[in-house]
This record gives C-alpha cells, structure tokens and sequence, in this order.
C-alpha cells in the first residue's frame, strides 16, 4: 500500500512552505510600503486595501481560483472547474508542478501571488474608492484576469507557457498585469478630489521604508521559491534577486539626487521595489552580473517612467503603472536579453548568448498581457461603476476612509 | 494684568523658559503652532511631485503677569529669543480682564 507522501522531499518542501510564508508577508509589507505614502486619514483603508486580500482571494483560490489558473486546461485558455475545493489537490506530488513537494504546497504557494498581485493596484486609486466595490472587484478581478493569465503563463497546456515565453516569477502574471490594469484604473476612477493644488505629501515614509524592507524579504521567497525545489537554480533566483534590488535602489537614488538635489529615502525605497519587479521574471535564468544591469536600469526607467503621469496628467496615487507596468515590461523583455541556459539548462538563452529569438517571444507575452489585462479591467471597472460606483463621495473623500469606510482612525494622539 | 503672547523659534523655548523663571515668572502655557511671516518656506519633492511648505513649526508662549514685570518679561523674551535671523518671532501683549485660580478661587493678583 502507498504511503501518502512517497517521493516528497523534505529539503525541497521546506522551502517551498517557507517561501509561501514569505510571499504572505509581502502582503501586509504592501500594505505598510502604501500606506506610509498616503495622507495619515487614509492609512487604514489603505492598509486594508492590502490585508483583506489576503481573506478574500484565499476563499476564491480554495474554492475556484486555483483550479482555473493551474487546473487541467481546456484550450490552453483557462484550467477547469476539476479542482473545484481544491478536490484532487492532495499531499503527493503533482509531477507537472512540483515533481518532489506536495501538491498542496505548490497550491499554497501559488495563492500567496494571487493575492497580492490585486493589492498592488490598489495603489493607483489610492484615497478614493469605495471599500464595497472593492472586495467585489478583488473577486472579479482575480477569476477574470489573474486567474486565465496564470494559466496562461504556469498553467500545464498554457498558451504563453507553449510558446516558449519565460516568466520565472511572475513578471507577466502579477507586475504587467497589475501595473497595466492600474492604467485602466487611473482612467476610470479619475483624480484625487485637489489633485494638483492641495499638497498630498506621504504622511510616514518611516512606515514605507518598513514596508519595503517586508516586501525585499518576502520577495526571496516570491523568486527562489518559484524553483519550486530547493538548491542551486533556488540560490540563483536568491543571490539575483538580491543583487538587482540593490543595484536598482542605488541606480534610482542616483538620477533622483543628479535630476532634482536630493538622495530621497522614497527614492531609495522605490529604486528596491522596481529592481524587485524587474528581476522577477528573470531571477530563474539570468546571472549576478546580468542582474546589476537589469537593476540598474529598471531603477532608472522606473524613475523616469514615474514622471509620466504628469506629462499625460492622470492620477497613479502610489505609481503602480511606472513602477509595476514599466519595471515588469523591461524585466520581461531583459530576459529575452539576458538568459542562459548555462544558469537554467530547462530555459533558454536570450538575445546576449546568441538567441535572437526569444525577446521576440517574450515582446508577445509582454503584449497579449498589456491589452488583455487593459481591456478586462476597463470592463469590469465600467460595469462596478454603473452598478455599485467606484469612488466614495466627495465628503467622504474629505474626511478620509478611515473614518467614511471603517469608522476607525488610524491614530489618536 | 496683561497677558504676553510670544511666538518664537521652537529651538529658543528652553533658554526663554529659563530666563523667565529666573526673573521670577512662575507659569505658562506653550503650544505648537504653525505659521509664516517674513520667513520663506521651503520645497519637499516626492517621487517627482513638488510640495511648498509656506507653513514653518513655532512655538507660543502665553504668560498672564501683573503690569509692573511686563516691561522686565518683554525684555527679557525679545533679548533671549533673538537670532538676528528673518523668522525670529513677534510679541504681542493682551490687557486682561480678570484670573481665577480654580483650585481655591483667588481673584486677581492672588491668581497669577
């Protein structure tokens, strides 16, 4: 008779079921990284923005999401209803996954990404929408978008995945995706009630240095866990993930001070999280030297791209798109530079160790992940608007979320 | 009685409270308080957005003292608060109609 768990191994497992932890954490450092940055009426409904994902995307992974975005494919376009409650997904190994660790701890694993990636949009229409349209659009969002792009991109028959295109971690499926559906975003729900003439400076940058700290931590376990194993490809995504942040804050902090007279610690922080971003497809397969290009010219497009908004006038409160889109974008299409098969012998090489084809591939994902995230989001936001509105009053918008949504106050002093 | 509201550099709040104690002023009331004159603000930038901040941290202080130290206190909060820096502060003095001290009631001079 067969043992549960035959063939798992321990060393592989527990990094996987570390790594899952760490990406949890990523979610409330979000939350801290967004909230240091709004004005001090909007901080928990911004903070809340971030955690209640963590609630409402578990249900929906657990009782659909997982299944669609990993389940057995109909098309190549979305997984079926079979793992409906996570039914089938057991404690074996599910060799298209995860040859040595248990099915359920890739699940668990996969749903902390599916979690914060609606939280990072959250960012774009920061201090005005609506906590009730919110918790419907987690839920929409997640089953329209990240759900069919996951599959996809990681999903077993997934169009993107069979065309060859290379996403190690997710910079198709959690930062274009979330960085471009921003875009839709800022369009619909409009600007900040004073945008332009009342001064909106963050309220504690110290609470979004701790928040970027959280996230650069938890994001070892978003790009060494994706190895889905634990060894050398895991300290490869580690050791680059590492070295690319820290290039990126340097690169960013740089400009900034060169542009405008300041080494800011926001630029600092910010210059990390795009470095973040843009190694995350790459971290599987490009090396060291390799990340402190990417990083440092995903720090310095990233700031550039942040000043953007102001040229076409829209309102990304927190820079999702410049950070997110941008820094994904580039990210995606450097590793159509940069990979090597020498560094990940199940990938390929990119345009630099004589491949010229694969950023084209790569340009394609990058593509069918901008319009389809763009146009499904547009949808959705469209029809909350006309059925539940988006933004909150102006009053409420006046006197805060805090008190208008959760009739909290994020300080008493 | 009159009353002396002076609004200095925050950083001058120790050294006037000190010499006032020691001319024999016993209380006063201090706030944080915001304001602008002559002084210029200055910018912050965050991620590409500039911010002027006209508004600078002061402090205000409030003592209400009987007519004959006024003359002794004004001197003393003007020598010890100057700079010689645009922003020094400005002084101002309020006639006072009447004090009462609340744990025992006393009027008048008795109160302050």
């Amino acid at each position: 008779m067969r043992r549960i768990g035959m063939n798992v191994d321990t060393g592989d497992t527990a990094w996987i079921l570390i790594s899952s932890a760490l990406v949890m954490l990523m979610t409330p450092g979000l939350a801290l990284f967004y909230g240091g940055m709004v004005r001090s009426k909007n901080v928990l409904g911004t903070i809340m923005q971030s955690f209640i994902a963590l609630g409402v995307i578990t249900i929906q992974w657990v009782l659909y999401g997982y299944s669609l975005a990993f389940g057995p494919t109909i098309g190549g376009i979305i997984g079926s209803f079979d793992w409906m409650g996570l039914r089938g997904v057991g404690l074996d190994p599910y060799p298209d996954y995860s040859a040595t660790v248990p099915h359920q701890a890739f699940m668990i694993f996969q749903m902390m990404f599916a979690v914060i990636t609606p939280a990072l949009i959250t960012g774009a229409f920061a201090e005005r929408f609506k906590f009730k349209t919110y918790l419907v659009f987690l839920i929409l969002w997640s089953t329209f978008v990240y759900d069919p792009l996951a599959h996809w991109v990681w999903g077993n028959g997934g169009w993107i995945k069979n065309l060859g295109a290379l996403d190690f971690a997710g910079g198709l499926v959690v930062h274009i995706s979330s960085g471009i559906s921003a875009l839709a975003a800022t369009l619909i729900v409009g600007k900040r009630k004073g945008y332009g003439d009342e001064p909106m400076p963050p309220h504690n940058l110290t609470m979004t240095l701790l928040g970027a700290a959280l996230l650069w931590f938890g994001w070892f376990g978003f790009n060494g866990g994706s190895a889905v194993a634990s060894g050398s490809l895991a300290t490869n995504a580690f050791v680059v993930t590492h070295i690319s942040t820290a290039s990126a804050a340097l690169s960013w902090m740089m400009v900034e001070w060169a542009y405008r007279g300041n080494p800011t610690v926001l630029g600092a922080a910010s210059g990390a999280v795009a470095g973040l971003v843009a190694i995350t497809p790459a971290s599987g397969f490009v090396g060291p030297v390799s990340a402190i290009i990417i990083g440092g010219v995903g720090g310095t497009v990233c700031y550039l791209a942040i000043n953007l908004k102001f040229k076409f006038k829209y309102d990304d409160s927190l820079d999702v798109v410049g950070v997110h889109g941008v820094g994904g974008t580039w990210g995606a299409l450097a590793t159509g530079l940069f990979a090597s098969k020498m560094i990940n012998s199940t990938g390929k090489d990119g345009l630099f160790f004589g491949n010229p084809s694969l950023i084209g591939i790569q340009a394609l994902s990058v593509v069918s992940a901008w319009i389809y995230s763009f146009v499904i989001t547009l949808i959705l936001l469209k029809i909350l608007d006309w059925t539940m509105g988006l933004r909150v009053s102006e009053e409420h918008e006046i006197n805060g979320l805090d008190i208008s949504q959760h009739g909290e106050a994020g300080y008493s002093f | 009685m009159k009353k002396i509201e002076a609004i200095i550099k925050p950083f001058k709040l120790d050294d006037v409270k000190n010499a006032l104690t020691k001319i024999g002023i016993q209380g006063m009331t201090v706030t944080e308080v915001k304001g602008f004159g002559r002084q210029k603000g200055h910018t912050e930038i965050y991620r590409g957005a500039e911010y002027t901040i006209d508004f600078l941290p002061k402090v205000k202080i409030e003592i209400v003292i009987q007519d004959e130290w006024v003359l002794q206190a004004i001197e003393t909060i003007q020598r010890i608060a100057r700079t010689g820096k645009i922003g020094d502060g400005k002084i101002f003095l309020i006639p006072i109609e009447e004090a009462i001290r609340i744990r025992t009631g006393e009027r008048g001079k008795d109160a302050i």
